[in-house]
């Protein structure tokens, strides 16, 4: 099938790649682009381990084919730290273990941080039915959870 | 060191963060799907939308003809003449005369591209001769039933069973009848178990390259590159030392991850490509459909009890389904279930059988949660019956260090009565129940694995440490092997460093499985630490000029034994190691073997749940893990152990089968459908870790991963019983059983 080019934002970069019109964003990130930090883990959006933001919006980039992604901005884990500066919800999933074989750990992260965006203070409750996309089949999710909770504390505080 | 002198350690059971921590939250870390090579083509895989049916032709003509397709393989590729295991493995790797399962390779192809393998895939024609099939277990010893494969059954089958049982046991002591005699109660109840899935997220993934000198190397997300190696070999018909296999980071295994599946796919179309790699991913449903599902079982339990709780026989026997292969777990069932009771009259019969699925693999304590959901759920039932505490019951039944084992051995050190007695003492057993809630508890039992154990560690000349190892880090054993070897040598936990390492660097090391990683490869590491340590106490001795037996090592220095020895300075790692160059070169250690001293590992869970009346949907509102570490080295990580096991046990109980048609295909082959829990479905799970130091480790490790999927299942049956007054015998218990039965009521 002729290839299609494309033009997009990845994590602050401009890029450029020929994405073969059945590709999906996923693929055109880990394959074209070198990306592999977002996992495919089902490739039917019910897993979130390749869970990136699109133009702000939190997707499963394996539903998305990699030409809808012309003109847009794309966020992956690869941009959540700031240069060597981990972002918060990174930090706190080291310090809890919230990552045991952390295939998952990408996708829940980009997934996290858009919850403390719309939410800085959740409750539990609103923090595990947020995160009932990602699986994570090592955790049973407890240390994950207090992770989120932990670092959404944290970054209350430096915003106050 | 000294056995009781725990108390005095500064690194181990400490929480620091885990040296691959950073690499895993940036993305940066490698996985399987994630290594590439130079001038790679993709794989894909054929597979059989057949529950079992002959192979007629296999007619790849059109894909070879798509530009790009650079080859294809099906199992006229491969070595005749294998037998056994061998036999197997090559079988389930790509089926021969007959498709065995839904999903069974059949041809694989290479091609510049992956959607191009996939077409291609498509292309290739099979023509079928589709024979009748069998998918559960009882069905599939009846009489009348398929043969899947006439003559696969070992000496062990008696005359007169259906050709699919190919493997029986019987083993036990003391004279069951006369027990049962002695009974006031006595109660028989039959238990069924379906098939679930490690539901690792990480699909199985490689890339392989195998050149015209006939040297092949592997990439692969494997639980044990050795057994790749030596699998994969195997199949192919080449010698394992052609082969060299380096494991990437990986995504969850739970027991999946241990043997071969499509790997050697991807090494035969590499060799038939020119020598070009070849790079396969399965997709979610080839890993439900094709790779490692667990076994199910229909188990009969029969048990006596005196009104004041003493058990005085038992008898369990068991048939289970491991795919269209040998190697259900009945054995592993049958010798956990009783393990946690001193029995002297018991008895066990065993049954494993073939049926139309996959060939079964590994899954976190294989066989051992079946056989708890079937026993302690008829403990439970018992104690209801004669007025009895359940806790109690264990209490005064359970096994303690000498005693012998159910199945045999006597036991080494063992804490389970100090498991069960942090048990009485947690508050959640005070914790009020309302209407339609209930409360379960249930014993689980792991042996424990030590297998062959090959470690390295070498000084380097800044006086930090490098450690290689064979078992992969898939829960964060790097981190606890570190801690090991920065308290042997008496240095900061930040300047060791654990490598796990490919097969050429080191010798065999089985997988990181049986909960042994942090046991085997952390007693190794500190055996080799010990020796690189006898070295830098001998080159220090050299410069001091007094004998080597006159230097001890503390606190990260060579120092004098003692006031005669001489007066001297101690002499810091850092120093020793700055001139080693000059003293007489680098300073390391090695240390190989089948490490003795292994700990079992009993633990005890407590489930508070609720049950809704309208739908029979269970919410667990409360769950407690007690378990014996032995030594928790990294706290964290133990919990995390002991939580990730508990979330799998709960999804086994209420969610998670293998659902097949009328035509013995599997219905649910995506996450939607094979549902495993979710953050949603679960409550925070408390843990409690009893340290009861196993002897036979420097620091009392047990090995913790696996006891903990065990008690789940009975746990949440015995609550749903003290919630709604049912008794669930067949998992999972799922809303519509669950309806049903308390419509049933």
């Amino acid at each position: 099938m002729t290839k299609v080019h494309v033009t997009t934002t990845v994590n602050g970069d401009t890029v450029e790649f020929l994405a073969d019109p059945r590709e999906t964003l996923l693929d055109c990130l880990r394959d074209h682009m070198g990306l592999t930090g977002s996992k495919e883990g089902c490739g039917t959006g019910d897993c979130g381990a390749c869970s990136v933001e699109l133009d702000g919006t939190l997707v499963c980039s394996c539903l998305v084919l990699g030409v809808e992604a012309e003109g847009k901005t794309v966020s992956t884990i690869e941009g959540m730290a700031n240069g060597s500066e981990l972002h918060p919800l990174q930090r706190k999933f080291i310090e809890h273990a919230a990552l045991q074989c952390g295939f998952c750990t990408p996708g829940i992260l980009v997934a996290a941080r858009k919850l403390l965006e719309v939410n800085p203070d959740p409750t539990e409750e609103e923090t595990r039915y947020w995160l009932a996309g990602n699986l994570c089949r090592c955790t049973g999710y407890d240390k994950i959870i207090r992770a989120v909770l932990d670092a959404a504390a944290e970054m209350r505080q430096e915003v106050a | 060191m000294a056995k009781d002198g725990f108390e005095t350690l500064k690194l181990v059971g400490t929480r620091p963060n885990r040296p691959d921590g950073l690499d895993k939250v940036t993305g940066r870390a490698r996985y399987g799907a994630d290594f590439s090579l130079p001038g790679m083509l993709w794989g894909a895989v054929v597979r059989s939308p057949h529950a079992h049916a002959r192979i007629v032709k296999i007619d790849a003509t059109k894909a070879e003809a798509l530009d790009g397709v650079k080859a294809v393989i099906t199992r006229a590729d491969f070595p005749t003449g294998l037998t056994g295991e061998d036999w197997n493995l090559q079988e389930n790797t790509m089926a021969g005369e007959k498709a065995l399962y839904d999903g069974h390779a059949v041809a694989a192809v290479a091609a510049t591209s992956k959607l191009l393998a996939e077409q291609a895939a498509r292309l290739i024609e099979v023509t079928y001769e589709v024979l009748p099939h069998v998918i559960d277990v009882d069905a599939a010893m009846a009489e009348g039933a398929p043969v899947i494969r006439a003559g696969a059954a070992d000496a062990t089958v008696p005359e007169g069973l259906h050709p699919n049982v190919v493997r029986y046991m019987e083993f036990g002591r003391g004279d069951v009848d006369a027990g049962f005699a002695e009974a006031d109660l006595v109660m028989e109840r039959t238990y069924k178990t379906e098939a679930t899935h490690q539901g690792y997220i990480e699909p199985h993934a490689c890339v392989s390259k195998m050149g015209a000198d006939g040297k092949g190397e592997m990439w692969v997300c494997t639980q044990g590159h050795w057994y790749i190696r030596k699998m994969s070999a195997a199949v192919l018909g080449i010698e394992a030392s052609q082969l060299r296999v380096t494991p990437t980071e990986i995504g969850g295994g739970f027991g999946g991850k241990t043997t071969i599946f499509m790997e050697p796919l991807s090494l035969a179309l590499s060799k038939k490509a020119g020598g070009r790699p070849v790079k396969i991913v399965m997709s979610r449903s080839e890993v439900l459909r094709a790779t490692g599902p667990t076994a199910s079982a229909s188990m009969d339990v029969k048990i006596g009890m005196t009104k004041d709780g003493k058990i005085t026989a038992a008898r369990a026997e068991f048939r289970m389904q491991g795919g269209a292969f040998p190697g259900a777990p009945v054995d592993m069932a049958l010798y956990c279930c009783f393990a946690g009771y001193k029995l002297a009259n018991v008895h066990h019969v065993g049954y494993d059988v073939l049926a139309n699925r996959p060939k079964c693999a590994a899954y976190r304590a294989p066989g051992s949660p079946n056989g708890a959901f079937a026993v302690e759920s008829l403990v439970d039932e018992m104690c209801r019956k004669l007025g009895l505490d359940p806790v109690e019951v264990r209490l005064k039944n359970g096994v303690t260090t000498g005693d012998r084992a159910s199945y045999g051995p006597k036991f080494g050190s063992i804490g389970l009565t100090e498991v069960l007695e942090a048990v009485k003492a947690h508050p959640q057993l005070q914790a009020p129940l309302g209407e339609n809630q209930g409360r379960g508890f249930a014993v689980g039992y792991w042996f424990n694995h030590n297998g062959e154990t090959s470690v390295s560690m070498a000084i380097g000349e800044d006086g930090t440490a490098q450690v290689s190892v064979g078992t992969p880090d898939i829960g964060g054993s790097r981190a606890s092997i570190a801690l090991m070897v920065a308290e042997t040598l008496g240095i900061p936990y930040e300047d060791v460093g654990v490598n796990v390492v490919e097969t050429g660097a080191l010798g065999v090391n089985e997988p990181t499985h049986g909960s042994r990683a942090t046991f085997a490869s952390g007693k190794a590491a500190v055996e080799a630490t010990q020796a690189a340590i006898k070295e830098m106490c001998r080159r220090a001795a050299a410069e001091w000029d007094i004998d080597d037996e006159a230097v001890e090592w503390v606190n990260g220095a060579a120092q004098p034994a003692g006031p005669n020895a001489g007066k001297f300075p101690p002499m810091s790692i850092k120093e020793i190691a700055g001139k080693m160059g000059q003293t007489g070169g680098p300073i390391s250690g090695h240390h190989e073997s089948v490490p003795d001293g292994v700990g079992a590992s009993f633990g005890a869970h407590v489930v508070d749940l609720e049950v809704d009346p309208e739908t029979g949907r269970v919410t667990i509102l409360r769950y407690l893990v007690v378990q014996d570490a032995g030594r928790a080295i990294h706290p964290s990580y133990v919990e995390g152990q002991y939580q990730g096991g508990a979330a799998q046990g709960i999804g086994w109980a209420l969610n998670e089968e293998y659902v097949y048609d009328d035509k013995g295909r599997l219905s649910n082959t995506v996450f939607l459908d094979y549902r495993v829990p979710v953050a949603s479905d679960l409550p925070m799970i408390d843990t409690v870790i009893v340290e009861v130091p196993n002897p036979g480790h420097p620091f009392g490790v047990r090995g913790v991963g696996e006891t903990g999927i065990t008690p789940p299942l009975p746990a949440i049956a015995n609550a749903i019983h003290d919630a709604v007054g049912v008794r669930m015998t067949h998992l999972p218990i799922n809303p519509p059983k669950l309806l049903a039965a308390l419509k049933a009521r």
